[in-house]
């Protein structure tokens, strides 16, 4: 096992995960549970779990996570660098493509079709996001305060327009404050 | 607008603030993408932030990697994507260090969770307010709210595989566009 083995796995991991998120999840458990065998299941629910906790983006997150875990700071790094490397080369060589041939009818055209299709895209991912919230994972329980407190930020930052970091973090807040109260987590 | 102005350590700065506030990644980084890299810093508009989504959905790699390069090699060619996407993983490197050093079994704290919990409602609504606007800005006539109803219909009802609907989608493009060509040299 060594830092180079590292480097090449999530290099891998970056090449071959498209969309991101938890769509690279099972490459990386393949890559780390099964193939390398450099943590064990249960410690790798635990990557999901703080992946997910934590801000940044998920696939970023479990990258770090191995890293620290096999080789300190040293591996976070190597492991993450070999995370966006892919993305770095592939992106240098696609949007040189963009730039150049923006105006081109065929690039013009393969992008008024896919602009409608993306919006239909994150606005799935943020319904499957939002039901979760609601719903729970398996969509077998109602909060009502999730959709009390969904509401509210809406309001708060489509027409008051509050700065939505400040949302975010009054958000933390009363969802760490709700179990110091009622007991239970929203 | 004067790409020369951007440096590469705005770029890097404004990444990582992204990055230290994005819960989820990928498309719960669009509304604080919009705020910052649209509106604050004018350096991209929204219309090319959704080319941007859309060319790093096909893009082999991480989406959010991907739209945060994309956006740094736009401003400052090959360097620029470097600072951007470093910028983007840096909160990440910082966040979990700590968090692995200090905290165990910090995904098991119920104030935690709890937090986290509240946390992801308020991202459903950032989401919900960005595609309110994207909706607003994209979706501008017939031939595109066609094409939106059709990709949302193929994505709930259908649940059709998500590159199989880029691959349709770029296809009927395409097609599009030629059909608007040959009529406009038929008149």
């Amino acid at each position: 096992m060594t830092l180079f083995a590292l480097f090449l796995c999530f290099l891998q991991i970056g090449a071959f995960s498209f969309g991101g998120g938890l769509a690279a999840l099972p490459l990386i458990q393949q890559q780390v549970v099964t193939l390398n065998n450099w943590m064990s299941m249960s410690e790798f629910t635990d990557l999901i779990a703080i992946a997910e906790m934590t801000p940044g983006p998920i696939a970023v997150n479990s990258a770090t996570f191995v890293g620290i875990h096999l080789f300190g700071i040293k591996g976070a790094i190597v492991a993450t660098l070999g995370c966006i490397l892919p993305s770095i080369l592939f992106v240098a060589a696609l949007g040189f493509l963009y730039n150049k041939y923006k105006k081109h009818y065929l690039l013009e055209g393969v992008l008024a079709g896919l602009r409608p299709a993306v919006v239909a895209m994150i606005l799935s991912a943020g319904i499957s996001i939002f039901l979760i919230a609601v719903f729970g994972t398996e969509l077998n329980s109602f909060n009502i305060y999730a959709i009390i407190i969904f509401l509210c930020a809406l309001y708060f930052m489509a027409i008051k327009k509050v700065n939505p970091i400040l949302v975010l973090l009054l958000s933390g807040i009363i969802g760490g404050g709700f179990y110091i109260f009622m007991g239970l987590p929203i | 607008m004067n790409n020369n102005k951007v440096s590469l350590v705005s770029l890097f700065t404004s990444f990582a603030s992204i990055g230290a506030i994005t819960f989820g990644g990928g498309y719960a980084m669009l509304p604080f993408l919009e705020r910052e890299v649209c509106d604050k810093r004018a350096w991209i508009k929204n219309e090319e932030l959704l080319d941007f989504y859309a060319l790093g959905q096909c893009t082999p790699g991480i989406i959010a990697i991907n739209v945060a390069t994309y956006i740094g090699y736009k401003k400052r060619g090959f360097l620029g994507a470097l600072f951007s996407s470093i910028g983007i993983i840096f909160p990440s490197i910082f966040i979990i260090t700590i968090i692995s050093a200090l905290f165990i079994n910090f995904q098991d704290n119920q104030y935690v969770i709890s937090a986290v919990a509240g946390i992801k409602v308020v991202v459903c609504a950032l989401i919900a307010n960005s595609i309110y606007r994207l909706v607003k800005k994209s979706i501008i006539d017939k031939t595109t709210f066609s094409l939106f109803i059709i990709a949302l219909i193929c994505l709930f009802i259908f649940k059709i595989n998500i590159y199989l609907l880029i691959l349709l989608s770029i296809i009927a493009g395409l097609v599009i566009k030629k059909v608007k060509k040959e009529l406009s040299h038929a008149k």
